[in-house]
């Protein structure tokens, strides 16, 4: 039995962990993310929870899973199926075996695999004796028995002891993926560190997993991922909430302005506003608002006041923000509008991804009332997009709507972190005499930007507001010529943005038999597809856009390139359709999926080889 | 040192205050009164010209900013506490004035008021009630009274009106004053006193609509009467009021009755002293309720209390936050926690 045997290498594999809501699921995936991060390997997590904070204990309903690819080599998305499913009771496993590839492993938690949990699953017999798990290798591990004998003797209750059976789980899955428990054990004692019990009870319950899969051998030998030959550099781990959070710390540095942020809560966006709270010492200030509409409001208030306003939402919330931002719009100051998007109409799917807000933030507001519209496409440059977001607010003058969503904002990745110095300048457009008299509504030359001139500044007091202004003058103006001459200048000073970004990207082939173009967080699907596209030898190039309105100028010279273009996005077509109105001289192939899921590979791969 | 110049700001007058736009308000509205009144107050007020900063929604009151010649913000319907709020954070040394009218506060905007009273954020906010809707044309407001009739009530309003003074208290309001705008110095005065409160200062005035709802408070204004139906107040004085101040206010178990001196051997020492720091409300709001024909209308600081304002709150916890931080750039944060190194 203590024959020792040698780990098999795999280059990647895709892990997920499910369980009760209650029962840690994301505090195990998290863990093992982040020691897999430290050990060097290149990741992706994907987190799905039901809306529900706890629905009944042991129902389908109530499943909190935690999906993350690791991997030698460089991984794009969370990946399509897991590998390996580690079920805490019989619901985690009706809901997630959908997930798990033919001939991939199952640990069970044997203990809930009784009567009572399978019928709060719907099971009507149990799927460990009926034949339905043949496809798969079944690991039967006793774990909250053995979490339970393990912690005898530890002065807890008999609650507290059970909770820690995720530390088991976790335990087991250390040892199967050869990591070691050193990163959980530092958590651990950080955690609970004034209830040092806990850190007792924690680190047993993860030793005797560790030690139980060793001894057991369920699986013939344990696998090592060795390293990803990563870019060289300082890493953190970061998910796309914290990503956008800190970007916008360090462009309000950057452009020397206190970071005003209104919100009112809301999936996915609150972690966003938790964030940005722990950081007043950087002259942040939070508002979490009375409302979605006080919200953007107060954000309004702190850019008229010099202060750089942000506010977040998801859509429901951004239905609500449009009359302020078309005010923001008149004004012409900055504003930055966050929508992590999930899935709708209405309240929708709250936990769960969609791209469905495109609409919403070109056009969701009354009359002719153009933002900026950016999105980005991977949880870390969430950080690279908001700040861009910054930039443009600032330097034009005008509302940017920042599309993220909640796959990008719970998802993670290690990310190479930039110094500071190294980020883009921000200037903002002080109004300087040079002889000139102040008017409200003068404008630079090439962005038709005006000046941002706040209260407390001597000698320029001027009024504002949501009237028609009166070109250069500001003065309240219902003159039809000079209305026509305001919506176009609005217009033109969003399309000059178009001169202060940088051409699209493409990845991939430059010409050949099919474009994917995307945006969002489609991006690491649709680049594994394409990937292994190219290996297989087809001539394909890949657009995945960030910069949506104004979009860059080389856009329709890259589409000429390509036979076909194909459209990929988790709606029921947005992009297309916004793409149909700007270059409507091309044919657009779409992919389109609306489940609250993300691509898989195999989607888009499909759905290639269809147009091919 | 005596050669030294003191550069003293010249003094500023209420010109120095009006813009150049021409006032498009109806001939003979209460508002024009209500305009010459902060034009005269901000003088008064020691601040700078350029921290003045009026803040407004939408109606006929919200046109103000336009006339006024300091940093305006003419906002959107309701929301102007929610901008006022971010002003007043993001540079607390502003004066910070909100503009607005019963519809705009009460109706579409109430819930921004009530978090805006609650959260005491240092503005003052003037609320022109003259209990219509005048910019939309005729239409009853929450504060307009049962029976009214109007473009959308044409059988008699229905709803019972709102209080904006017990709304205020409820919400935690730490300053209310009534005013009219009949009465040029009182409002001038009102205007002075509530910039030095600290905390959120909201000032009803009673402004009459000549079109569209005439005379509304000409129970209270009117010529013959107003005296009897006045209450000036003024804080550790009697509150006695009619032609002759014999007439006074006195608590008659859990309610105010109106009582006059000589009879029945009532003396000035039976009239109630008005008190506007008590932190109880219980007085300030029977105060606030009372109307004619059966009481007078109370006008002045009915409430001014001390407690602390959100933006003071707001910058102890930056202090705080400076004292405990362990970092003090961006860079120091991205270097912060768990970071690992790759070759």
């Amino acid at each position: 039995m203590s024959k020792t045997t040698t780990p098999v290498e795999l280059e990647k594999v895709v892990i997920r962990f499910a369980g009760d809501s209650g029962d840690g699921m994301q505090l195990t995936g998290s863990q093992f993310t982040f020691t897999s991060a430290m050990l060097g390997n290149d990741l992706a997590t994907f987190p799905d929870f039901p809306a529900e904070i706890r629905a009944p204990q042991g129902t389908v309903e109530g499943v909190s899973g935690f999906q993350v690819q690791i991997g030698k080599v460089d991984i794009y998305t969370p990946g399509d199926r897991a590998d390996v499913l580690v079920a805490m009771n019989p619901a985690a496993l009706k809901s997630n075996l959908n997930w798990v590839r033919e001939g991939g492993n199952i640990i069970l938690d044997i203990d809930y695999f009784e009567d009572r949990n399978l019928k709060k699953a719907g099971y009507e017999t149990n799927p460990i004796d009926d034949g339905s798990l043949d496809d798969y290798k079944i690991i039967e591990a006793p774990i909250t028995s053995l979490t339970k004998t393990a912690l005898a003797g530890i002065e807890l209750d008999n609650k507290s002891i059970i909770r820690c059976k995720n530390m088991f789980a976790l335990g087991m899955m250390y040892w199967l993926f050869d990591r070691t428990s050193d990163e959980t054990i530092k958590f651990l004692e950080a955690k609970f560190r004034k209830k040092p019990v806990l850190i007792e009870a924690n680190k047993k319950a993860l030793n005797a997993g560790y030690n139980y899969a060793r001894t057991i051998r369920a699986i013939a030998s344990n696998y090592v991922i060795p390293p990803a030959s990563i870019e060289a550099g300082t890493y953190r781990h970061i998910s796309g909430n914290q990503a956008t959070a800190w970007g916008l710390l360090a462009a309000a540095e950057k452009v020397g302005r206190k970071l005003f942020y209104g919100s009112y809560p809301i999936t996915p966006a609150s972690d966003i506003l938790h964030e940005l709270t722990r950081y007043k010492n950087l002259g942040v200030i939070t508002l979490q608002a009375e409302d979605e509409i006080a919200a953007v409001c107060s954000s309004i208030g702190a850019s008229y006041a010099g202060q750089l306003g942000v506010t977040a939402s998801a859509g429901p919330g951004i239905a609500l923000k449009g009359e302020a931002i078309g005010l923001a719009v008149m004004a012409e100051i900055p504003l930055i509008v966050i929508d992590v998007q999930r899935g709708g109409p209405s309240t929708g799917l709250p936990t769960k991804t969609e791209q469905a807000d495109l609409n919403l933030a070109l056009y969701g507001r009354n009359s002719d009332s153009p933002c900026i519209v950016i999105a980005p496409s991977t949880p870390a440059n969430c950080f690279d997009y908001i700040y861009e977001a910054v930039r443009l607010t600032v330097e034009h003058m005008t509302p940017v709507m920042f599309l993220s969503d909640g796959y990008l904002a719970n998802g993670s990745q290690p990310w190479k972190f930039p110094k500071t110095a190294e980020l883009a300048d921000i200037t903002a457009p002080v109004f300087k005499e040079n002889g000139q008299e102040f008017q409200p509504y003068l404008r630079d030359p090439e962005k038709q930007s005006r000046y941002w001139v706040t209260p407390g500044m001597p000698g320029l007091e001027h009024r504002i507001g949501g009237l028609e202004k009166e070109e250069v003058t500001g003065n309240v103006s219902y003159d039809p010529q000079n209305h026509q001459k305001m919506i176009d200048i609005r217009q033109e000073k969003v399309d000059l943005v178009a001169n202060f970004i940088p051409g699209q990207d493409i990845i991939g082939d430059e010409s050949g038999e099919l474009l994917v173009i995307g945006w969002g967080s489609t991006y690491g699907s649709i680049l594994s597809a394409v990937k292994e596209l190219r290996k297989e030898g087809h001539k394909i190039g890949m657009a995945h856009i960030n910069y949506i309105n104004p979009l860059p100028k080389n856009m329709s010279s890259i589409f000429a390139n390509y036979n076909n273009l194909l459209v990929c996005e988790l709606n029921a077509g947005q992009m297309a359709g916004y793409l149909r109105t700007k270059f409507p001289e091309f044919k657009y192939h779409q992919l389109n999926k609306v489940q609250g899921l993300p691509f898989t590979i195999t989607e888009i791969k499909e759905r290639i080889n269809s147009i091919i | 040192m005596s050669d030294q110049i003191i550069d003293t700001p010249p003094k500023l007058t209420k010109k120095d205050f009006s813009s150049d736009q021409m006032v498009r308000w109806c001939p003979g509205c209460g508002d024009y009164a209500i305009l010459s009144a902060i034009q005269n107050a901000l003088p008064q007020i020691p601040e700078k010209k350029e921290d003045f900063v009026f803040i407004s929604g939408i109606g006929c009151a919200a046109r103000f900013p336009y006339y006024m010649n300091t940093y305006g913000f003419h906002t959107i319907h309701g929301r102007a506490p929610a901008v006022a709020t971010g002003v007043k954070l993001s540079n607390p040394k502003l004066n910070v004035w909100e503009i607005t009218g019963d519809g705009d506060a009460l109706a579409i905007g109430g819930n921004h008021f009530i978090h805006a009273i609650r959260r005491n954020v240092d503005i003052n906010i003037l609320l022109f009630n003259n209990e219509i809707y005048g910019l939309t044309k005729g239409q009853y407001s929450p504060t307009s009274r049962i029976g009214l009739i109007t473009k959308s009530t044409p059988m008699g309003g229905i709803e019972r009106p709102f209080s904006a003074g017990e709304l205020a208290l409820a919400a935690g309001g730490t300053f209310f004053a009534r005013t009219i705008d009949t009465n040029p110095k009182l409002m001038t005065q009102i205007f002075v006193d509530s910039s030095q409160h600290r905390g959120t200062a909201l000032i009803e005035i009673l402004q009459n609509c000549v079109i569209f709802n005439d005379k509304a408070h000409g129970a209270v204004t009117n010529k013959e009467n107003k005296d009897d139906f006045q209450l000036h107040l003024t804080h550790g004085e009697p509150m006695l009021f009619g032609t002759d101040r014999q007439k006074g206010l006195r608590l008659s178990g859990f309610k105010l009755e109106v009582i006059t001196i000589g009879e029945n051997g009532i003396t000035e020492d039976d009239v109630l002293v008005h008190d506007a720091h008590e932190k109880d409300s219980t007085l300030h709001n029977m105060l606030i309720r009372m109307s004619p024909p059966y009481f007078p209308m109370a006008l002045g600081i009915i409430r001014t209390v001390e407690d602390r304002t959100y933006d003071e709150l707001v910058e102890l916890q930056y202090q705080q936050s400076l004292e405990q931080a362990s970092f003090s750039t961006v860079d120091e944060l991205l270097q912060s926690g768990n970071t690992w190194e790759v070759k």
